[in-house]
């Protein structure tokens, strides 16, 4: 602990636990590290409630349990029932992968508020071949099992060049499974996705037609189901207040204990982000180096030390600002302000070139044990 | 959507409504997302309860505050709850 005190700190709302990297899934658009198969050791049951009891003393709320898959810790009831009892309200982040109707009754018996099952597209042949395993057909079992037993149920649909012209027929599956809410998850660029790009984002074209059939459907069903549309940045003008500033909201913790600012953070350089097993999760938010590197406003570079809009988009994503310019300081370059951003177009451009190759010349890398040990071999 | 007055209001059963001890404050809570309340707001949810009617709710907050003339005010903040499914009536 660096020994910082700041008093205009706000608590937590949101904890994020990614209770582990295991996931029979292998999305190529994966929000996980690209290293995490270097992180092996895992929280024990203990150390998991001690986490939730903590976080919410300080007034955390909104609870979301997630990995990789986080069906694949067997103590989930227990932590969901731990949960409960200091009245989270907990959200269940899962693939759907090892879900039976036992288990979603067992959960909904400790306490489970909802679960959000994500599908990879609208056909079975696109969703297997996205998620690299044989899912489509019990994804939907799950999500109808997810309403008969009084869940509302959150459908989440990542969104990207592979499946963006499935829209219509996406949304109709939503419409059909009785979704209560759907979140068209626009694919955010970190991680695995940044390293698939090329090969992931759509064309502006192909954006600007989805969004046109989104919002018609938005309109059609208010009332019974509801939107969350994840914009693509890359198409927009300025960038997305990320996390809601840095160290006001939201607060994730890696499987193996590492507390982070975002469940991205851990890519930057020189954090020294804390672990749950050496502080207190008030010692975490409050005085960590991590915690308080991009808090407020002094951190910040031209153009957006002297920015009107600052307090709006804080400078947009770090993580943004430092997979694509090198420099986690500068100006999210999705900004038309930033001087950075022609990278932006290059991005663009180099992905619209790559929708000419065929899978043999460029393949998918998927997010799996061997390829995450292969990209990270110095 | 406007409320049917003879039928009992219930509160949602896909939200969650909850004191956070934290925040000194009621809030609604569901799939991602929390709405913050103020205390008005509170009282009049907090009677959502599959029991009363629109008219049995003004009555017991206007006696509680020791007020009148509460109707038009609750009328209107429970259509706007009403749109939002913290509330149904059926």
């Amino acid at each position: 602990m660096t020994g910082l005190t700041n008093t205009n700190i706000t608590p937590p709302r949101w904890l994020l636990a990614e209770l582990t990297y295991a996931c029979p899934l292998q999305c190529p658009y994966c929000s996980n590290p690209i290293d995490y198969a270097n992180y092996q050791s895992e929280l024990s049951t203990d150390d998991w409630k001690r986490v939730l009891t903590e976080a919410r003393k300080m007034g955390a709320v909104q609870l979301g349990f997630s990995g990789g898959e986080p069906l694949t810790r067997q103590d989930l009831p227990e932590l969901v029932k731990h949960a409960r009892e200091l009245g989270y309200y907990s959200n269940l982040i899962t693939s759907g992968y090892g879900m039976t109707e036992e288990k979603i009754l067992q959960l909904k018996e400790a306490g489970l508020d909802h679960i959000q099952v994500s599908i990879q597209a609208s056909s079975q042949e696109l969703n297997d071949h996205i998620a690299g395993t044989k899912s489509f057909e019990h994804k939907k079992t799950v999500a109808h099992l997810v309403k008969k037993h009084g869940y509302p149920m959150v459908l989440c649909v990542v969104i990207h060049r592979e499946n963006i012209h499935q829209m219509p027929e996406i949304l109709a599956m939503a419409e059909e499974l009785g979704a209560d809410y759907l979140e068209l998850a626009n694919t955010q660029y970190y991680g695995w996705a940044h390293a698939n790009r090329d090969l992931l984002l759509p064309t502006k074209e192909q954006f600007e037609k989805a969004e046109v059939i989104a919002q018609a459907f938005k309109e059609k069903v208010a009332g019974k189901m509801k939107i969350y549309y994840v914009v693509p940045d890359f198409y927009e003008d300025r960038p997305k207040a990320c996390m809601n500033g840095w160290g006001t909201t939201f607060l994730t913790i890696a499987p193996d204990g590492v507390a982070l600012p975002c469940h991205s953070a851990r890519d930057l350089p020189g954090l020294d982000c804390p672990n749950v097993n050496d502080y207190s999760i008030s010692e975490i938010w409050h005085e960590s180096k991590a915690f308080n590197f991009f808090r407020g406003f002094e951190w910040m570079k031209e153009p957006c030390h002297s920015c009107d809009e600052k307090e709006k988009d804080f400078g947009g994503c770090r993580c943004q600002a430092y997979l694509l310019t090198g420099d986690m300081y500068n100006t999210d370059p999705v900004c038309s302000k930033s001087p950075n951003h022609e990278v932006i177009q290059h991005a663009i451009d180099s992905a619209k070139a790559s929708a000419n190759l065929t899978g043999e010349e460029k393949p998918l890398i998927f997010r799996n044990s061997k390829n995450s040990r292969t990209l990270t071999k110095n | 959507m406007t409320i049917i007055p003879d039928q009992p209001i219930n509160f949602s059963s896909l939200h969650r409504l909850q004191w956070e001890e934290a925040q000194q404050k009621y809030v609604i809570l569901y799939p991602e997302g929390m709405v913050e309340l103020n205390q008005s707001s509170a009282e009049i949810l907090k009677l959502c309860d599959s029991t009363r009617t629109l008219a049995q709710i003004v009555s017991e907050l206007e006696q509680k505050f020791d007020t009148t003339g509460l109707t038009n005010d609750i009328t209107a903040f429970l259509g706007v709850a009403l749109q939002n499914d913290w509330i149904n009536q059926h």
